[in-house]
């Protein structure tokens, strides 16, 4: 115990400058969401937007967010496209693949509901709802790359409600805070919002 | 050649074929009795059809519509050969000794619309699974996945 008080003089010492310290699930809620690199599972036309979204242009990487074609390297599977009931399996087991904490947004229409293939199709899934949880539904036919890299922001604040630590819940709301807002800035918790009430 | 000259050759090289033989929307087209099929087909290969380019079916209530597209490329001509084959007995012969493109496309044939091509050397479901039951794209297909469209959409 000496020693970790004696921690950040001893680090002074050595000309390495000050520390911070902080309890371990703070850092890893805080940090989870920042960066969740995506398996993209393009099966149809949404793929197309999908590979939009990470190239130069809407530039998905400035989001922490990073295509990467291994479940096992991955914590977010974007469900883009059709599935059928062949293929099913096959997305199950990729997603079966993916290390713990995993989350999975389904973008455009036929991955939410089946979309124009909900009536008087005989392959087609109604939804990857069916066998995958799914955190964040995107509609369109297909989504604009910009409503898949609004999902990845909700997902985010959907992830730091989340605590690694058993039993814990962050309350935060999951709209994004904009800087006009007069939450903005404010944490939960904190003395203003206690005067406020 | 376009399809009048396609039409007179074909009458002079194949006169039993001549009266099987129509022009419909500017495609000349065969339609011959599927125990005829295959003489047929052969018929038509040995005339310089070497090429099979899509082979299909339609339900057509009674019967099914078995469709081979063939073109020709030292004649630059293309025609639909079709033959009716009954609904309670869906079996015709298999085009895959004439043209190896048949292959699959009958497997195909054979998964959406149950038709059976006798001496096809494998036929089973190519694109659902193997343990489907029914045949999708016949007319009067169901099963309790599907929902109905309604009839205000």
């Amino acid at each position: 115990m000496a020693f970790v008080d004696r921690l950040g003089e001893i680090l002074s010492e050595g000309g390495q400058g000050g520390i911070i310290l902080t309890s371990i699930d703070a850092l890893a809620d805080w940090s989870r969401g920042k960066s969740l690199w995506a398996m993209p599972m393009g099966t149809a036309c949404c793929a197309m937007e999908l590979i939009a979204a990470s190239f130069a242009k809407f530039d998905f990487d400035r989001h922490g967010s990073f295509p990467r074609p291994d479940p096992r390297h991955t914590d977010v599977m974007v469900v883009a496209g059709t599935i059928t009931r062949k293929m099913a399996p096959a997305v199950k087991r990729l997603y079966e693949q993916m290390p713990e904490p995993k989350w999975v947004i389904a973008m455009g229409n036929c991955a939410v509901s089946g979309g124009i293939f909900f009536y008087d199709s005989y392959s087609v899934i109604r939804g990857v709802d069916e066998f995958l949880p799914v955190d964040v539904y995107i509609a369109g036919c297909p989504p604009r790359p910009e409503s898949l890299q609004d999902a990845v922001l909700r997902l985010r604040e959907l992830i730091s409600t989340e605590s690694i630590a058993p039993g814990v819940k962050h309350e935060r709301t999951l709209s994004l805070p904009r800087s006009g807002d007069v939450s903005f800035g404010v944490r939960p918790g904190s003395a203003e919002e206690g005067d406020a009430e | 050649m376009n399809i009048t000259e396609l039409r007179d050759h074909l009458c002079e090289q194949h006169p039993d074929l001549c009266p099987l033989f129509s022009i419909e929307f500017g495609d000349g087209v065969l339609s011959v009795s599927c125990d005829k099929l295959y003489e047929a087909a052969s018929g038509l290969r040995d005339l310089g059809f070497d090429r099979l380019g899509m082979a299909t079916a339609v339900d057509r209530g009674e019967t099914f519509e078995v469709v081979y597209r063939l073109t020709s490329r030292s004649m630059s001509v293309g025609i639909f050969l079709k033959c009716h084959v009954p609904r309670d007995a869906p079996k015709t012969n298999s085009l895959f000794p004439l043209w190896p493109a048949a292959l699959w496309q009958e497997r195909e044939i054979f998964d959406m619309f149950g038709i059976d091509f006798e001496g096809h050397p494998d036929m089973r479901r190519i694109l659902l699974p193997d343990d489907w039951v029914g045949h999708p794209l016949r007319r009067d297909y169901t099963d309790d996945r599907m929902i109905r469209r309604p009839d205000y959409i």
